[in-house]
């Protein structure tokens, strides 16, 4: 197959190692005894097996062992104390009946979409226009890099504990600055923005209407967004290092406007740091789980509950193991969804 | 403040050169101040929690979460309750993350030269499943994780290690979280060091394979010397990663707070009370953070490189 696509590698497949060093004598023999089998199991295969098998095993065993395991775990009745029956004769997909007809499962699907679009396309956009001002040729880059990378060293349980205080109704940063803003104009408010409320003072505490507003929902993107910009950042500055610069000469000589420069020029050549980026973020939001676990517990309401809080509440707060391991497989699908054709589209260029 | 500096006059003077530049000294001036904005924006949150664990319960309910504790306002009560209540987890993270690190990278970098540098059929489909380990979501292991390790009684199967000076049973958990990470661990790492063993010269690998060197002498004279670089952007990427794990703890620590807790259930707990203390939640955040902040501070760099290696 390798030398069917269009593989880099190819070319220099005859100078790579061959690990077959050592006495010849003995490899001669052993060519001898074999068969056709020989033509499979070259020796490079052989001496390259120590070095990556034992990990693959230890992955595999804990990755794809783990997940086919989640599956058989999924047709079982494993609920509470009762262990569950490995036997093939009492499986049966009633967990993904009931997952389908449950009004928590679909509200938590719907947080989950748009937690994923949302994240996402802001993550892109925001970080996409930190990398361009960082491209600039500013004094100081490293500074402002590494401030704007900084939360992404952090722990979710970090910036949760943070962020709960920045949203804080009475003394937080966010209701502070707002009030400073709105006082003036005689609007005393404050925002509940981790319960969806406001505080109107005479008319007590509303519902921050319309519902649709999913204003929990977007607190949580807002904190998380602060967290992965910087990574966006990081992706898409490396794609502009890597554009020559006669490409931006060309474009200032044609009498290009700056914008028109970057949409025409620059952005098209970014498509492979936007698609590896857009990946990796979709994959966090669909398993983002530890900063809402901080923020809301493991039961965060109509309006934070995502797929993840979801499972893990089921399984390991009600022991409803088969129920939680089904709605897992049903985030394993959604992954796969959005990672195989990223893997296959890797594999054709020969990226892999 | 760095836009009072620039003047035409610094143009070309950067080693990028000014290709990039936009012209114009206004509009140099105005990219300043956003990006200064921007890193506003960016340590507010950082910022706020500093000036609150630096505050009594009642400065931090009246003064402003951006400013510093007014007269009598001040206390390090905060730092030294956060560090009482979370000093058994931070000795149990240590423990837990140095191994977990160190065994993930060395498998990564084994498995990376057995799949870059040794050439054999069908390279190809192996790396895929390790690179796809990177992208599951855990929650579709989390089940058959806390199965096994209820199967698997590592506590009694070490049982003769607890009676050692130090060890203790709980030991056991940190042990089955060691394997955990290191396992999960293991995609990253390998992509990683994969990336980087592309780039090494086949000749060189060749001339030495020419005087008989075996393939595992190869990358211990070799390839091992040379992953110096790589090695350090793994082990500060993957000391991250687990520092700042909580999922993993949670499934394979049962109950919660027990002596095993590691430093993110310690934190989490801190802010469980009734009364939000929130100047001693966020001293324990920076407590909790600090290991990851100073690792980032001196080694930023190298962190980048993990993160950008991850797409």
């Amino acid at each position: 197959m390798r030398n069917r696509s269009p593989n880099p590698r190819s070319d220099d497949a005859g100078e790579r190692l061959r690990a077959d060093g050592g006495t010849t004598t003995a490899t001669a023999a052993r060519r001898d005894d074999e068969t056709g089998l020989s033509r499979y199991v070259s020796d490079e295969f052989l001496s390259s097996l120590p070095f990556w098998l034992p990990p693959f095993l230890l992955m595999g065993f804990f990755v794809y062992g783990a997940i086919g395991w989640n599956f058989v775990i999924s047709l079982t009745d494993f609920a509470g104390l009762q262990l569950p029956t490995y036997d093939p004769a009492t499986w049966d997909f009633e967990t993904y009946a009931r997952a389908f007809s449950d009004p928590t499962f679909w509200t938590a699907f719907r947080n989950t979409v748009i937690l994923l679009v949302v994240f996402t396309a802001l993550a892109l956009v925001i970080g996409l226009g930190l990398a361009i001002l960082i491209d600039q040729g500013v004094r100081f880059e490293n500074g402002f890099r590494t401030v704007y990378l900084l939360p992404m060293s952090l722990s979710f349980v970090v910036t949760a504990v943070f962020w709960r205080w920045m949203y804080n109704p009475q003394s937080g940063v966010i209701n502070t600055v707002l009030g400073s803003l709105l006082g003036p104009l005689g609007i005393d408010v404050r925002f509940q923005w981790l319960s969806g409320f406001v505080d109107t003072g005479a008319l007590g505490a509303l519902p921050l209407v319309p519902d649709v507003l999913y204003v929990k929902l977007f607190a949580v993107i807002f904190a998380l967004i602060w967290q992965f910009s910087g990574y966006t950042m990081v992706v898409y500055l490396a794609g502009l290092r890597a554009i020559p610069t006669e490409q931006y000469e060309a474009a200032r000589t044609d009498g290009a406007s700056t914008v028109r420069m970057y949409w025409r020029v620059v952005l098209p050549q970014l498509r492979a740091s936007t698609i590896s980026a857009a990946v990796v973020l979709m994959v966090f939001a669909l398993k983002a789980f530890d900063f809402i676990f901080v923020l809301f517990g493991d039961n965060p309401g109509p309006y934070g509950d995502i797929l993840s809080t979801m499972m893990y509440r089921q399984a390991f707060s009600s022991n409803q193991w088969a129920y939680g391991s089904a709605i897992a497989i049903v985030l394993f699908v959604m992954a796969l969804f959005v990672v195989s054709p990223y893997l296959y589209s890797e594999y054709r260029r020969g990226e892999l | 403040m760095a836009s009072a500096n620039v003047s035409p006059t610094d143009s070309g003077q950067d080693d990028d050169g000014n290709r990039r530049r936009l012209p114009g000294s206004k509009r140099r001036a105005a990219l300043y101040v956003v990006l200064v904005g921007l890193l506003l924006f960016y340590l507010a949150p950082l910022e706020a929690g500093l000036m609150t664990a630096f505050k009594t319960t009642q400065e931090f309910q009246r003064s402003l979460p951006l400013v510093p504790p007014g007269p009598g306002g001040f206390t390090i009560e905060p730092w030294t309750v956060a560090v009482r209540e979370m000093a058994d987890a931070l000795v149990n993270s240590l423990l837990l993350a140095v191994p977990a690190t160190i065994l993930s990278a060395l498998l990564g970098s084994l498995a990376a030269y057995g799949l870059t540098n040794i050439d054999w059929r069908g390279q190809v489909g192996v790396v895929l499943l390790f690179v796809a380990g990177i992208f599951i979501p855990y929650q579709a292991v989390l089940i058959p994780l806390s199965r096994l390790f209820a199967i698997v009684d590592t506590a009694s199967l070490l049982s003769f290690l607890w009676g050692l000076p130090f060890l203790q049973e709980h030991h056991a958990n940190l042990i089955n979280l060691i394997v955990a990470h290191t396992a999960y661990g293991i995609p990253i790492t390998t992509l990683l060091f994969r990336g980087y063993y592309k780039t090494f010269s086949a000749e060189m690998l060749e001339a030495a394979r020419l005087d008989g060197a075996s393939a595992f002498r190869v990358y211990r004279r070799i390839v091992l010397p040379l992953s110096k670089p790589m090695f350090a952007v793994t082990l500060i990427y993957q000391f991250t990663q687990i520092w700042n794990d909580l999922l993993f703890a949670l499934v394979i620590i049962p109950s919660g707070s027990g002596p095993a807790a590691v430093v993110t259930m310690a934190l989490n707990n801190l802010t469980g009370g009734i009364i939000q203390t929130f100047n001693t939640q966020m001293a324990g955040a920076f407590v909790a953070a600090l290991p990851t902040l100073l690792v980032y501070v001196l080694f930023g760099d190298y962190f980048a490189r993990g993160v950008a290696g991850e797409s």
